[in-house]
């Protein structure tokens, strides 16, 4: 009689297979373990990528869709800018910003780069300062502060017009049409504006005198009066040697005789040069004959 | 002799780099069971309390962090005689334990009990050029024991120096930087088969391992099974494995005797299949549930199923008492306690100040073994469990795993032996640019 209990099917094996063994070692190495968790993804990530791009055509028309999709979004209406609004600005001033500026409108608020606005506008000699803003209703709305004149710059290609600080605004076709403003002449004299104000303030007692400062080897001002006088001025403390002539003049009267110039740039020895026929006049009183030939 | 203390000086260089990589595997390759441990070490003890036992008596600087044991297969009395089996009880062994430990392992320290390991004792004395003993002249030493014959295809793998004395001075543990002018020292050799070494190297090989050091069972058993004094006062470990029976004898925390009886557990259940003609798995199991040493009027009247799947009823239904079981494995036992005897007095075991004899091993844990082995081996007889390590889990804390924990204190605390010491110059040869590297080394 066979076995009732029928025979059990031979056990499996418990040992693992020799590749089985290999991979559990394998996949128990960190570096592996790194490798296929972080590399392997990010590997086939970049590959698929490449093969993608590989082609000109899929990449223009990927191109195509990233610019349309960006443009739908700039250019609805709600951030359209169609007006440019400028204040504090002569109406010429208003218009050379407009000029300068070259807005193409309308235009997206959203491509408008309100600093390199801002920057361009500040770049015209007659603006200060311009403040850019988007104001309501999408207008484009520059202030500007222009440029108060100060002085009449008179250079060897014509006039121009400086402010307070020396920095140009404009050219100047007359001086009559500037009447108001001192007259500075010479080269680097719209750099040395702020010594000008002092000396003009110090020569407030004969203003109605003075035709302009003369800048003279970029080192020191003349003052010029009218009458043909000259003030030379010393390049260092010219306004406290000023104030000098100033107080010899309410003592003698200097500036109202014949001199054609007061030489002040030594302080200690100040020289008058007279006009030839005062010269003549002193020499006669003094009782001084001079040859002809030596006068020439 | 010299490619084996290379090739052992190579396995010391990988238990360092494994030891400071953190990880390492112990692999016990018995004939009934394998087990593997992963170690990991969290960094260096400290040491700062003297020279005397740490906390955890030095285990605290590591930690099982994977353990798994399977039925051995191909394994007859300790040796390898079916390398395709063991491999593959090797790889079951070491990828569960991978799994446990979440980890992957490189380095493996095994131990083994077969290859008829014998002792030597080895003497060696040097006169020392001045009047220190330096690091070169412990190798000298060394290199100056006797070497005795061995015999052929034999290898050598422990060869742990034991004492040390300066002139008239025994007993140094250390003699290094102590003045004196003659050094002598005492060696402990213990050599096993060529071939069994050779097998179970390649055997680790095959599952990709790379062998780290190597340890008889006898000595790792009596590592975790002595407890501290026995181990200084003198003791002998009996390790009762499946296939064979290690002893080992230390004294000073030094082994100084090994050696293995050829008879274990698995003869006992050979008997009883052989006797009660049922098929090995079940002899297995009726030893281990219903085995013993001792008969009483009960077991007279205990019957034990037997069964079977013959198909036979009379053959199926038969039934054996317990007294007659015990008939079946007291002669063995008795038989295997009586071969440990007569190797201890061999030995010269009688001789010792201690006679403190220690009963480990899976087969130790028969019932009623320790009245029958103290009438056989004498009265001071106690069954030993290997000591407890951090991380062991609970079903590898019984005597069968002895050898296992032992090889882990093993790893974590290596014995010196001979090898760790450098090659005293005249052992190189006479032309070697080696040999004017180190003169020029030991004279500046």
């Amino acid at each position: 009689m066979q076995s009732l209990n029928r025979a059990l099917p031979p056990r499996r094996d418990p040992a693992p297979s020799r590749w089985a063994y290999k991979m559990q070692r394998l996949w128990l190495t960190p570096a592996f373990r790194i490798f296929m968790r972080l590399g392997l993804p990010v590997l086939v990530v970049a590959l698929a990528l490449a093969i993608f791009m590989a082609s000109q055509a899929r990449r223009d028309s990927l191109w195509g869709l990233m610019t349309s999709a960006k443009e739908q979004v700039t250019e609805r209406p709600m951030f359209m800018v169609n007006l440019v609004a400028i204040d504090g600005a002569s109406p010429e001033l208003a218009d050379a910003v407009r000029a300068k500026l070259a807005l193409r409108l309308p235009q997206s608020a959203l491509e408008l780069d309100l600093d390199a606005v801002r920057v361009a506008a500040e770049n015209l000699d007659a603006v200060a300062r311009a403040v850019v803003r988007l104001g309501v209703g999408n207008v484009l709305q520059i202030t500007i502060s222009e440029r108060q004149p100060a002085w009449v710059w008179r250079t060897e290609s014509g006039l121009i017009l400086l402010d307070d600080t020396g920095h140009r605004i404009a050219g100047l076709a007359e001086r009559a049409d500037r009447a108001d403003l001192p007259l500075i002449a010479g080269q680097g004299a719209n750099l040395a504006t702020p010594e000008a104000i002092a000396l003009l303030q110090a020569a407030r007692p004969f203003e109605d005198r003075i035709r302009g400062l003369v800048r003279i080897s970029t080192r020191r001002w003349d003052l010029v009066l009218d009458r043909a006088q000259s003030i030379l001025l010393p390049a260092d403390n010219p306004v406290a040697a000023l104030e000098a002539l100033i107080a010899l003049d309410d003592a003698e009267n200097i500036l109202a005789r014949d001199l054609t110039a007061v030489d002040l740039r030594n302080p200690k020895r100040p020289v008058l040069r007279l006009a030839p026929p005062a010269l003549d006049a002193l020499r006669a009183v003094h009782g001084i004959t001079v040859p002809t030939e030596s006068k020439s | 002799m010299t490619d084996l203390y290379q090739s052992q000086r190579a396995m010391r260089n990988l238990r360092k780099a494994a030891l400071q990589r953190g990880m390492i595997a112990i692999l016990d390759v018995g004939t009934s069971k394998i087990a593997c441990l992963i170690l990991r070490f969290d960094g260096l003890e400290d040491t700062s309390d003297g020279d005397g036992v740490g906390s955890m008596a030095g285990q605290s600087n590591f930690r099982v962090i994977g353990a798994a044991t399977t039925r051995s297969r191909g394994v007859r009395f300790g040796e390898i005689s079916a390398m395709n089996e063991t491999e593959r009880a090797i790889r079951t062994a070491v990828q569960a334990a991978q799994k446990m430990a979440n980890v992957r392992v490189d380095h493996v320290i095994a131990c083994f009990s077969g290859g008829e390991p014998r002792s030597y004792g080895l003497a060696g004395e040097i006169e020392l050029h001045d009047a220190l003993v330096h690091e070169n002249d412990v190798s000298r030493v060394l290199a100056a024991c006797n070497a005795p014959d061995i015999g052929e295809g034999r290898e050598v793998i422990h060869a742990q120096p034991v004492n040390f004395a300066l002139d008239h001075r025994s007993g140094l543990a250390d003699p290094r930087d102590q003045s004196g002018n003659r050094l002598a020292c005492d060696m402990h050799l213990l050599t096993v088969d060529a071939a069994v070494v050779q097998n179970l190297l390649y055997c680790i090989k095959r599952c990709d391992l790379d062998l780290a050091g190597i340890a008889s069972s006898a000595y790792a058993s009596g590592i975790a099974a002595l407890v501290e004094d026995e181990r200084e006062l003198g003791a002998a470990c009996i390790d009762m494995g499946g296939g064979s029976t290690g002893l080992s004898i230390f004294m000073k925390k030094h082994m100084i005797f090994s050696d293995s009886v050829r008879l274990g557990g698995d003869h006992v259940t050979s008997d009883i299949a052989q006797c009660l003609h049922v098929p090995f798995a079940v002899a297995e199991r009726i030893k281990t549930k219903h085995g013993g040493v001792h008969a009483t009027g009960m077991d007279d009247r205990e019957m034990i199923e037997i069964g079977g799947d013959s198909g036979d009823w009379e053959k199926d239904r038969r039934q054996v008492s317990r007294t007659e079981l015990i008939g079946i494995i007291r002669p063995r036992v008795e038989e295997i306690l009586e071969q440990a005897a007569e190797r201890l007095d061999a030995a010269g075991f009688s001789h010792l100040p201690s006679q403190q004899i220690v009963l480990t091993g899976g087969a130790s844990q028969i019932p009623g073994l320790d009245g029958l082995a103290s009438r056989i081996l004498g009265q001071r007889v106690r069954m030993g469990r290997p000591l407890r390590v951090q991380g062991l889990p609970q079903a590898a804390t019984g005597p069968s795993f002895a050898s296992t924990v032992g090889l882990c204190l093993f790893a974590a605390h290596p014995q010196d032996e001979w090898w760790d010491f450098e090659i005293p110059a005249e052992r190189y040869p006479a032309r070697s640019i080696k040999r004017a590297l180190k003169w020029f080394k030991d004279n500046w």
